[in-house]
């Protein structure tokens, strides 16, 4: 696997704050990132050393295979970037805005004024085209701000919290979208703090606390890595249950439910070897199933605050 | 293309996007030929009839000599509009964006400049026109004409390369008051109105030695043919020397970290 982006030990500091405490993260080309953690835990910092915009204090941060202190303009030209809030020209149509996007990524006229009226299209802004972004609801604003992204065609896109604040129906339509461009091979570097978001189009998470990255995998294996993972077996009667609690020592015991609750990390090794365990009395288990806790599990486990948690102020100044 | 090319035609899609706002929003447009001549009205009516301070024998009406301050009042309310939009770009996020693109840094700024320039330019030609309507009678030939535009071009590349480091610099709307008021204030502590000879004790000093007095004084000696003495290369270097240091400011900032 080719990376896109690779950071070692970066670290910044904005006076006597520490940011970004040493973080490490390597993320494959064609893959979708995502940086999870609370307000204040330099999500937005780490995507603005990678886009460029702001100087890491150590470390070293390579994007596309350029370094963003050596080579900041070959990175330019690689990403495409939509913060938190909308960096569009409020006094400009959409159209205007798209436009000038293409005369900015150098394309030629005609391909600029085609271009433009598919992403309008695309992003369902074409009736609101000719009118002032002033006039537009948040929602089309950072559809606006998506396409503006995307019309230089970038290979790798940093997309810093782009649902926060969206209706339902704006959020569906974001998350399609990034799903389509990784199919289209784009390398997507997502940050967020809902975590819903992340189990759901990321390849890879990495948990980011108070400048630390306190875990990274995929979302199955986040989940798999805290206690509180277990195995349920159903029986169909209380016979099998006394037998399958006799054989499997630890094991959380429901009758009500006929139930039997076993810790376990879910896995397809562990499975089996329980119902190695079982032996014969495997032929009373009706029905088996894994459950893994869900990613607020593990964000308050490895953080010991939920996410819900805001330190308001630090990620919001800009 | 080459890097030089490249930032030619990311330096004309910048002025285009200025002057597109300028089209948009005419009103601005309208604001920066009112104001002055809003002014220029309040002073011929109020000291128009006087013509006290002038000194003896002086052959010149109030309005030829107040419009010299007033074409420099027309440059400072331009420059105040400039540092304005610098200041909405950069704190609705559209300078982030172009930063992380793939364009000279500098045609970011050019595209002020030079958008700034023009405007500037219409609407101090236009508080002229409406002057010459109201009793201007300046003496200047072809060649004096040429000397005003060429200085008053000097004058708006130095209020606007100041404009846009304070726009830039401000984290709110709020804290460009301070340049706003300097640059529309100044022009009445100056040899705009009343001669600094008449005026007493610092307020003088400082009306004499301020950079916009030079700059009247020339513009002054060129439309009504009074002689502007050693003004001239005063005028000029005061007007580089802002441009330049304007220019140099704007190139740290936009090279720093994004404002936080």
């Amino acid at each position: 696997m080719t990376s896109a982006i690779t950071a070692t030990g970066l670290r910044k500091s904005f006076g006597s704050k520490v940011v970004l405490d040493g973080i490490d993260l390597e993320v494959g080309a064609g893959t979708t990132f995502s940086l999870l953690g609370p307000n204040g835990a330099g999500k937005t910092t780490t995507v603005q050393i990678m886009s460029t915009l702001v100087h890491a204090d150590g470390g070293e941060v390579r994007v596309a295979g350029h370094d963003v202190t050596r080579n900041p303009r070959a990175v330019r030209a690689a990403i495409g970037v939509t913060g938190q809030f909308s960096a569009v020209d409020n006094l400009l149509t959409g159209e205007e805005n798209l436009l000038l996007m293409a005369d900015l990524n150098h394309l030629a006229r005609a391909e600029g004024r085609q271009r433009t009226a598919a992403l309008l299209d695309q992003f369902d802004l074409a009736d609101a085209a000719r009118k002032t972004v002033t006039t537009y609801s948040g929602g089309m604003k950072r559809r606006l701000d998506l396409a503006m992204t995307l019309i230089g065609d970038p290979r790798i896109i940093f997309l810093d919290e782009p649902t926060t604040g969206l209706d339902p129906g704006s959020r569906r339509m974001m998350w399609q979208t990034i799903r389509e461009l990784v199919a289209d091979g784009v390398t997507i570097f997502l940050t967020t703090q809902q975590l819903d978001e992340a189990d759901e189009l990321a390849d890879r998470i990495a948990v980011l606390d108070h400048g630390k990255v306190v875990a990274v995998g995929t979302p199955d294996e986040l989940k798999r890595s805290i206690p509180g993972a277990h195995v349920r077996l159903h029986f169909a009667g209380a016979t099998g249950l006394d037998a399958a609690e006799r054989a499997l020592g630890g094991s959380f015991r429901r009758d009500d439910t006929l139930t039997l609750e076993v810790p376990s990390d879910g896995g397809a090794i562990a499975v089996r070897e329980l119902l190695n365990r079982l032996g014969d009395t495997a032929a009373a288990v009706d029905d088996v199933s894994v459950h893994t806790p869900d990613l607020d599990d593990v964000f308050f486990a490895l953080t010991g605050h939920p996410t819900t948690e805001a330190t308001p102020g630090m990620e919001n100044a800009r | 293309m080459t890097t030089m090319t490249l930032a030619v035609r990311d330096s004309a899609t910048m002025t285009r996007r200025s002057l597109r706002h300028v089209l948009r929003y005419p009103v601005t447009l309208v604001v920066a030929v009112a104001v002055p001549v809003l002014v220029l009205l309040l002073f011929i009516g109020v000291f128009g009839a006087l013509k006290a301070g002038l000194g003896a024998g002086s052959h010149v009406s109030y309005i030829d000599f107040v419009m010299p301050g007033i074409i420099v009042m027309t440059a400072g309310y331009g420059s105040s509009v400039t540092a304005q939009g610098v200041n909405r770009d950069s704190t609705e996020g559209i300078i982030g964006r172009f930063r992380t693109m793939a364009i000279s840094p500098t045609s970011v700024l050019n595209g002020y400049v030079v958008s700034a320039l023009v405007r500037t330019l219409v609407s101090a030609a236009l508080v002229i026109g409406v002057a010459i309507g109201l009793g201007f009678r300046p003496t200047a030939d072809a060649g004096r004409w040429l000397a005003v535009a060429g200085v008053t071009v000097l004058l708006v590349l130095a209020m606007t390369w100041l404009a846009v480091p304070f726009g830039l610099a401000a984290k709110t709307a709020e804290g460009l008051t301070g340049f706003i008021l300097i640059v529309q204030l100044l022009p009445f502590i100056s040899s705009a109105f009343v001669p600094p000879g008449e005026m007493s004790g610092s307020v003088r000093w400082f009306a004499a030695h301020e950079p916009f007095t030079p700059v009247i004084n020339t513009l002054r000696g060129l439309l009504t043919g009074t002689p502007s003495g050693g003004t001239v290369l005063a005028a000029v270097a005061w007007c580089m020397g802002l441009a330049l240091a304007g220019y140099l400011w704007a190139r740290v900032l936009v090279r720093r970290d994004l404002n936080r």
